[in-house]
Parts: C-alpha cells; sequence; structure tokens
C-alpha cells in the first residue's frame, strides 16, 4: 500500500547514494520535481537509467549525482544536443560518466522483462549494429523452436523507479493518461518506487487510453503539482518548448549552468513555491 | 519564380515521397516536417507514427518534440512504448521509416552514436540510437533526410547505429533484417538511391542550378551518377506556400 508524503520525504527514504535509478517520461510527465529533490539532497554515484535522458538528467549529471547512465537517445528533444551530459562525456566534468547504450526497443524490452520477473527479454533488434559489438546486456540468441537468430537483451531491474502522474486517489492508486511511455514497467520492474501527482484526488475517474497502477504495487506517493516543467502533464500543462530551447543556452557553459542551478534548484523548496513560468537565458545572466 | 531556400526545396522532395495512405514511421525534425507537410498537401490519409506511441497523429503545426501534446491529442491510438516497438513496428506492419542522421556513407548506414574513431574518446558524442535500429531494421522502406556535406556524407561511418546495406549487397539477408533497407537519400543538393547491383549509393537527382561537380564535392566518397539522372523540378508555389504555414502555425504554437 503506497504511503502519501511529501516529496522530500520520499526521495529520502528510497533513493541511496549508489543507487540504480530510473526516472522514466517519455517527453511527457517527466518526474522534474523529483529530480530537483534528488539534487538538492546531494545524492551521489547514481546509475541513472532512461530511455530518453533530456534536461532533468542533464541538470542531474551537471550537479554531479551520476557515475553512470544507462539509456537510449540523450538530447533535448527538437532542439539539440545536452550540453551537460557531452561535458561529462567529453571532459569528465563535474566527474565521468560511464555508458551502457542501447536503441528504444531494447531498452523497452529490458523493462519488460523486469516487470515479469524474466532475466531477459527476446526481440529482432540491433543487428548488425555497433552497439549490438559494444555488448553490455545484448547477446545472440537462437529460437528453441525455429532456430531463427534474434537479440536477447538482459532484464532491467532499478534500485528505485520515479515518475510523474497526473492523479493519485487518498489509498495511493495512480492513474496516469495521454504518452504514457514506459512508465507502468518500469515502476514494476523496480524494488522500490515513487510516484509524484499532480493532484491527490478523492476517487480516480476513469481516463480514455489511462493506466492505473494499484496503490499496493507503488511504495509512495507524493502531491507535486506542476511537477513535470518544462515537461507537461495532460489536463494539467502544456509543454513549455520556450524552456528547453532556453536550456540549451543555460546549459552551454559550466558557470551559467552553475548559477541556474543554485538559484532554481538548490536554493528552492521542495514544493509550493516552484515557479511555473520559463526561466529565460537572461534571467539567469 | 518563387524564391526558395536549399532546406525548403529538400523538405518539398521528402514529402513528395511519400504516398497516400501509407503507413509512416516518422523522426523529429526534417523528417517531420516533410511527413506532415505530405500529410496536408496530397497525402491527406497518411497515418503518422511517432516512437512515443501516437499511431495516426494529425498535428497542424509541427512538433518540437516526438511527445508534444498535440500528437497524443490528435491521435487515433495511443499506445506504450514497448508496444509501439513491439506489435507495430517489429512484424513488419510499417509501410516506410523516415530517419535523419548525423552521419551516412555510401551503404546507407547512419551514425547518431560518435563522431571520432574512438567510441570512449569521441570527439563530438552524439545523442545516441532512439527508434532508428530497428524501424531501419523493420520498415517495409526507409528514407533518410539530411544536408550534404562532406564531413556528414562518409566512405564508412564511425559507429553504425543503425544499418542501411550493412557492408554491401547481401548483409542484410545475412543479418535477417526484414525490411527492404534505405531506398532514398534526400538532402539539400540532390537525391541519392541504392545501386541494385553494389546496394552503393548513387545520384540519381539534382536540383534545379545545382552542378552535379557540387554533389560530388559534399561526398566523402567517389559519388557515381545515375545514366538516368533526373533533375527534380522546384518547389510549387502550393507546396511552399503549405510549408510555410506550417512553419509559421507552428512558431505561434511555441510562442504561445
Amino acid at each position: 500500500m503506497a504511503e502519501i508524503v511529501s516529496l522530500a520525504e520520499a526521495i529520502e527514504r528510497t533513493v541511496n547514494d549508489g543507487d540504480t535509478v530510473a526516472m522514466e517520461g517519455f517527453t511527457h510527465l517527466i518526474p522534474h520535481a523529483a529530480g530537483h529533490e534528488v539534487i538538492r539532497q546531494r545524492r551521489r554515484r547514481l546509475i541513472l537509467v532512461r530511455m530518453t535522458p533530456d534536461i532533468i538528467y542533464d541538470q542531474m549529471i551537471g550537479a554531479g549525482c551520476a557515475s553512470k547512465l544507462v539509456f537510449s537517445w540523450g538530447g533535448n528533444p527538437g532542439v539539440g544536443s545536452l550540453h551537460r551530459f557531452r561535458d561529462a562525456v567529453e571532459n569528465s566534468w563535474p566527474a565521468p560518466l560511464e555508458l551502457e547504450e542501447h536503441s528504444h526497443a531494447g531498452m523497452a524490452n529490458r523493462y519488460v522483462a523486469g516487470a515479469s520477473g524474466l532475466p531477459f527479454a527476446v526481440l529482432r533488434g540491433y543487428r548488425g549494429t555497433g552497439l549490438a559489438s559494444r555488448g553490455a546486456g545484448i547477446a545472440d540468441i537462437s529460437c528453441p523452436f525455429t532456430g531463427e537468430k534474434l537479440t536477447a537483451v538482459s532484464a532491467l531491474r532499478p534500485d528505485v523507479a520515479v515518475i510523474h502522474a497526473q492523479q493519485a486517489d487518498l489509498a495511493g492508486n495512480v492513474q496516469l493518461w495521454g504518452i504514457t511511455g514506459v512508465q507502468k514497467e518500469a515502476v514494476l520492474a523496480a524494488q522500490r518506487s515513487v510516484v509524484t501527482v499532480e493532484e491527490i484526488v478523492d476517487t480516480l475517474e476513469p481516463r480514455p487510453g489511462g493506466i492505473v497502477l494499484p496503490g499496493w504495487a507503488i511504495s509512495y506517493v507524493a502531491e507535486a503539482k506542476g511537477g513535470a516543467h518544462p515537461s507537461y502533464a495532460l489536463g494539467y500543462s502544456v509543454r513549455d518548448n520556450d524552456f528547453y530551447l532556453a536550456w540549451d543556452q543555460i546549459s552551454r557553459d559550466r558557470a551559467t549552468f552553475s548559477r541556474w542551478l543554485d538559484e532554481h534548484v538548490l536554493g528552492a523548496t521542495p514544493s509550493g513555491a516552484r515557479q511555473v513560468s520559463s526561466a529565460r537565458p537572461g534571467a539567469v545572466r | 519564380m518563387t524564391e526558395y531556400t536549399a532546406d525548403e526545396m529538400m523538405t518539398v522532395t521528402a514529402a513528395r515521397a511519400l504516398r497516400d495512405g501509407m503507413t509512416c514511421f516518422v523522426g523529429i525534425g526534417l523528417p517531420s516536417a516533410a511527413a506532415n507537410l505530405a500529410r496536408a498537401r496530397h497525402a491527406p490519409n497518411l497515418v503518422l507514427i511517432y516512437e512515443s506511441g501516437t499511431i495516426g497523429a494529425k498535428p497542424d503545426t509541427l512538433p518540437l518534440s516526438i511527445g508534444d501534446g498535440i500528437l497524443a491529442l490528435t491521435a487515433d491510438a495511443v499506445v506504450s512504448v514497448p508496444e509501439i516497438f513491439n506489435y507495430w513496428l517489429q512484424p513488419g506492419r510499417i509501410d516506410v521509416g523516415f530517419l535523419g542522421a548525423a552521419q551516412v556513407d555510401r551503404f546507407g548506414n547512419i551514425n547518431t552514436t560518435v563522431i571520432g574513431p574512438d567510441y570512449d574518446q569521441p570527439k563530438v558524442r552524439l545523442p545516441g540510437a532512439g527508434g532508428a535500429p530497428e524501424i531501419a531494421a523493420s520498415c517495409r522502406e526507409v528514407i533518410i533526410v539530411l544536408r550534404q556535406r562532406e564531413r556528414t556524407f562518409v566512405d564508412s561511418v564511425d559507429f553504425i547505429t543503425s544499418v542501411g546495406f550493412g557492408a554491401g549487397p547481401g548483409s542484410r539477408q545475412r543479418l535477417g533484417l526484414g525490411g527492404a533497407g534505405p531506398q532514398k537519400i534526400i538532402t539539400d543538393l540532390g537525391v541519392l538511391q541504392p545501386s541494385p547491383h553494389t546496394a552503393e549509393f548513387v545520384l540519381t537527382g539534382v536540383y534545379p542550378g545545382v552542378l552535379v561537380s557540387d554533389v560530388q564535392r559534399q561526398t566523402g566518397w567517389d559519388l557515381q551518377v545515375s545514366a538516368e539522372l533526373a533533375e527534380i523540378p522546384a518547389p510549387l508555389p502550393e507546396e511552399l506556400a503549405a510549408l510555410r504555414a506550417l512553419q509559421a502555425a507552428s512558431a505561434e504554437g511555441t510562442e504561445a
């Protein structure tokens, strides 16, 4: 049964230094507020897992939380590079970042295997690519029935999964709708889980295409209104595309990034006082 | 005659390559602009599929990301990410994969991972694979859209993120890749297509005012020219108007 706690408590009770942490969200419902809380609690040496590490992981990498990234696409969607990610990989700043690289199909299937309690998943994928020859968690396998050559990928079993959803009810049951990505699989693959929500309601109303995660399958629920910003929560907010564009400038050099981090994350409070408007590059100089 | 940019010529040419009623797995950026232009013009029943799980999305502005709300709100169905790859892409249900690239080689192999010979000490760290390796493997055919420069059109890519024709004829069959592979590379100078004999990409079309030697100068291999080299017609005023209207609507949407 999910316990409803504050965001700070939820992160404190689940995320330890050195943990493997999957903060999922496929362009929608990205758990930014939770990521900021991890930065404020100064967690270190995390193995960060995510299909599409974008600007929240860029911030966590730049803040020195991570030692390794397991991923399939690391960029600022529609804008370009993640400068903090690149600085870590190319120049080891602020710390070296080990990479374990996959395709989307591979990562999605690794979560499915984890959620299913299986050691690996099978797909038609990777064959002939440089990813296959680099090898971490990728192996050839023959179909036991036909002999066909396929690819096996090892299961992902994160210590903690963190996701953002639209609503939870008072019993901690969670509903998310719109683009739901791989969040259900991430929560079910992990040992512990935190779900931040826009709103806690008396009862959940079924939504078209909605996914309900029963409260007993979740460790902690925390209310974090606007907690996906600058990503969005369908029905509550729209994607702040201006911030994604602005991030390109904020993150480009170490000093500007560090000032932004001090002002907007380290100096901010965990809930309530979150700013809603875009932080433009002009405002941080 | 209406003025147009090389990028507009490229996007219009890519849009023309899509037929009405096709199913199309769309990458973000140039491919998305072209696919949406096709849907706005000659292919109203083009089924746009984004890796975020949106099937049959009908955006009226160009999405900035593959997960913009407009894609979910206008889709016929929104499915999970494991489902879009396992049930929809993997079995070969999708007609055409529309991909961008950072580097492409003479056999249409794509690199979006690292620039430089050493993976661990890259000159440039690129975003990585995303959905492209399996899109390139499993769509019935693939169209690649990117600007043509000597440093992006290389003899062999620094890293094979997604397989085109591998090491040449027979590679795809040996690897067991289901789809036919890349059938066109559409650039800001012209169009390249694979030779049926060598699987190497050759120049089959140039845009008005572009010389074959211009294209060869921007290609990192000894680019051969098809005997049936065509001049691709300039964008029609209606094509340009539709593309510019899409882009203007998107700019407004971003500012709103």
